[in-house]
Parts: structure tokens; C-alpha cells; sequence
């Protein structure tokens, strides 16, 4: 149960990897894996600024908030912050319950709060200079679909 | 006195993303910022949020002395 912000790029196969081991009473791993995209060559690089300390409390609070909901063992968010380019790994998150459904839905859950509630300042530098990326209709609609009751 | 933060497009328009500013209130601050019109008028946008040694606040109420205050545009998310 823990959330990474780190600026070095990171290997998702090998989080996957070391969060499945010595899951004897688990059944069931979700996992999602994030990646910067070019945008047909609009994006050069994606900025992504954090508030350490204020961020990653945020996030673990949303986790806490799937965990509680879905009932997971255990869960895995791994964010970069910083300067990303288009094909890495931007987010990688991981979630562990006892059967399959709780774990795909935490996955999702997680995800969609991630994309329109943490705590960060995303700006895309490309050719057309830099812009302030905003959480889309798209987003927001997507966090909505549990917070229905 | 304050450590005050801004992040995203704040900074961009103040352009500083720290600086220790004198003040006992976040009204008190806000005035000090004051100074940077363009400044003043996106602090007081829609969606601007600031927390106070990383905890979000409502108004405009007093700080410690060597409180870190952030000023956040929207957040863009992940």
C-alpha cells in the first residue's frame, strides 16, 4: 500500500512482477499501466509538476477510499513526475482482492479519480510551444460513474 | 513571513515558483503578492485553491509565522 512520485522513468513488468510475488491467499491482480502520447507529433515532451508531500497524501487518500470500497488486499500507484516522453510509462497502478472483479474494478475506480482529482499540473511542450493540459469532459464524466448512488 | 509556492500556470505568470513573503494572513499575503497585478488577478481565479503547510484552506485566515503557503491552479490531473 504505498504511492510512488519519482522523476526517473520506471519498467511496469518489473512493478507487475514484484507486486504479484508471495500471493499465496490473493486469486486476483488488476493492473494498469499509463502512457505518455505524441499526440501525431503535438507533443514533444509532457511536464508533469507535483506537491510533495500534498500529492502523494491526496492519492494515498483516494487509494485508501478503493480499498475500503472493493475490500483489496493490497494496492500500487506509481506516478512520474517531471520531464516524460511520449512512450514511456506515466502511471502505474496495481490492485490485489481475493477474486477478479473487485480487483479490475479498484483498477478502474483508482484510474479515474487519478485522472481528474491528484494533485498535478500537466504541460505539453511540442512544436506549437507549451500549453496547460485541463482534466477533459471525458474525465470528469468517468469519476462520475461512482460517485452515483 | 511566509514561504509562499505556486505551481502550474501560476508560476508561469509570476514567473518565480518560491519566494518567502511577509504576512500574518493569507489576506495579508495576498496583498504583498499584490504588487504583480497579473499576478493578484489569477491568484483570485475560478478553481484556485491554496493550502496552508499542505493542507487545503478555505479564506483568508491567518498563518504562522514559516508557514509554507501554495497557491494551485486546477489541478490537471495524472
Amino acid at each position: 500500500m504505498s504511492v510512488i512520485l519519482q522523476t526517473a522513468p520506471f519498467e511496469p513488468g518489473a512493478l507487475l512482477t514484484a507486486f504479484s510475488a508471495g500471493r499465496a491467499e490473493t486469486g486476483a491482480v488488476a493492473s494498469f499501466t499509463g502512457l505518455a502520447r505524441a499526440e501525431q507529433g503535438g507533443t514533444d515532451i509532457l511536464e508533469l509538476e507535483a506537491y510533495p508531500g500534498l500529492t502523494d497524501a491526496e492519492i494515498a487518500r483516494i487509494a485508501q477510499g478503493a480499498a475500503q470500497r472493493f475490500g483489496l488486499q493490497d494496492w500500487l500507484v506509481v506516478h512520474r513526475v517531471g520531464r516524460i516522453a511520449p512512450g514511456e510509462a506515466i502511471v502505474f497502478v496495481a490492485t490485489a482482492s481475493t477474486h477478479r472483479r473487485e480487483a479490475f474494478e479498484a483498477c478502474d475506480y483508482l484510474m479515474d479519480y487519478l485522472k481528474s482529482r491528484a494533485p498535478f499540473w500537466k504541460k505539453s511542450h511540442g512544436p506549437d510551444g507549451a500549453r496547460w493540459i485541463e482534466p477533459t469532459d471525458r474525465d470528469r464524466t468517468d469519476v462520475e460513474r461512482w460517485e452515483r448512488p | 513571513m511566509a514561504r509562499v509556492l505556486l505551481f502550474g500556470r501560476l508560476a508561469d505568470i509570476a514567473g518565480w515558483r518560491e519566494r518567502e513573503v511577509e504576512g500574518a494572513s493569507l489576506a495579508d499575503i495576498r496583498a504583498a503578492l499584490g504588487a504583480d497585478a497579473m499576478l493578484a488577478e489569477a491568484l483570485i481565479g475560478k478553481g484556485v485553491q491554496v493550502a496552508v503547510d499542505k493542507v487545503i484552506v478555505r479564506g483568508d485566515g491567518p498563518v504562522a509565522a514559516g508557514s509554507e503557503v501554495a497557491f494551485m491552479p486546477p489541478m490537471s490531473g495524472g
